[in-house]
């Protein structure tokens, strides 16, 4: 299959069918969007965890770094607009349509009693992956200073998360070059 | 002005997040409830109940909505172009530097420093959504959030939530609509 015979609309189309039927966010997506891709012969299998291992390199929303670099390999810098498109506009159409309907009834005693339950829900759920990733990520002690380190100092000291991020990436980048030239030399 | 606010702070919030929407979400409430005070705790809280029921990425979601309430269709428009703007700036840069140095171990090893200081990032979100905390002096002061956190039977459904989403894996929808129910017929 030559690059041209994707059009941008079937790139848009697959997109916008993955972002309209995915709930719980880019995780979800992605065994989608390799069975879709596979599905329509655009790309091998051997490419595919390329496109993820990048996506999950790169800072940003996960489904939508997969749709840039996955329209990118079908038709350059338009498909992956036509692609990342597809993935934000169906969840961009529902929220607004959720927010503009939430905001006449948010102070309905029965939707207040409603979301008194559903508040503490939501929260139970952001625990989860805090809790499989600090499994995953902490295995020596070192992990889990960090893990403490960047808790205390956004839940106590309210230092912006950003600032964390930037710190964490410096001194990974310089201790891994320091290994580098020392396994080097 | 208030354009221009939403503009970066959504672009700083794309830049900055690594490991999904989890992550996602404690970068959006430092900065949209903690410095801006778009939001309220408790309306933070509800979009993220929505946006885990709804289809797409959280990150999105919760741009659209943050954008919606602070500048109306405009607003959610833009929130959400800043957030994806800079994944496109990226791009090229991340494809040359991860061909040069794929090979090496620099990409693993910012992976591995990475991976706790997020996992303490989600932790904290959760811990701001329950407490309110402040310093005075080296001393914290920390009293439960009551608009999240009325009494005890919002700690029960808290517990109740977690163990059933972490230890059984239950489906986070049928959570939310669960807790929904239970706000009904017990406030």
């Amino acid at each position: 299959m030559t690059k041209n015979a994707v059009s941008l609309w079937s790139i848009f189309g697959v997109f916008a069918k993955i972002g309209a039927f995915t709930i719980g966010g880019g995780y979800a997506m992605i065994p989608l969007i390799e069975a879709e891709m596979r599905r329509k012969n655009w790309i091998s299998e051997e490419d595919m965890p390329d496109i993820v291992v990048l996506a999950q390199s790169a800072p940003g929303i996960l489904a939508v770094n997969m749709a840039i670099y996955s329209g990118y390999r079908l038709r350059g810098i338009k498909g992956a607009i036509a692609a990342s498109l597809g993935a934000i506009l169906p969840s961009f159409v529902i929220i607004l349509a959720i927010a503009m309907l939430f905001a006449g009834i948010k102070d309905n005693p029965t939707v207040a009693k409603i979301f008194r339950g559903i508040r503490p829900v939501a929260i139970g759920l952001i625990l989860v992956p805090a809790v499989n990733l600090a499994r995953k990520g902490c295995k020596r002690w070192w992990a889990w200073l960090i893990l403490a380190a960047s808790l205390i100092a956004v839940a106590l000291l309210k230092i912006s998360p950003i600032y964390i991020i930037l710190v964490t990436i410096i001194v990974a980048v310089a201790i891994s070059l320091a290994k580098e030239a020392r396994s080097g030399r | 002005m208030i354009y221009v606010q939403l503009f970066i702070t959504f672009f700083l919030i794309g830049l900055f997040t690594f490991g999904g929407g989890a992550a996602m979400l404690s970068l959006i409430q430092t900065q949209v409830v903690t410095k801006y005070a778009w939001l309220t705790e408790s309306q933070f809280t509800d979009i993220v109940a929505i946006s885990q029921c709804t289809p797409g990425p959280i990150g999105v979601n919760c741009a659209t909505y943050t954008g919606y309430e602070v500048a109306g269709i405009a607003g959610s428009a833009l929130a959400t172009f800043a957030l994806v703007l800079p994944s496109f700036l990226i791009f090229y840069g991340i494809i040359r530097l991860y061909n040069k140095y794929h090979s090496t171990s620099l990409f693993g090893d910012i992976m591995s420093g990475l991976r706790p200081a997020v996992a303490g990032l989600i932790a904290a979100a959760a811990i701001i959504l329950m407490f309110r905390i402040s310093m005075s002096g080296w001393v914290p002061e920390i009293s439960i959030l009551t608009e999240n956190f009325g009494d005890w039977t919002s700690w029960a459904i808290l517990a109740v939530s977690f163990v059933a989403a972490f230890f059984f894996k239950v489906n986070p929808i049928l959570l939310i609509v669960a807790g929904g129910i239970a706000g009904l017929l017990i406030y």
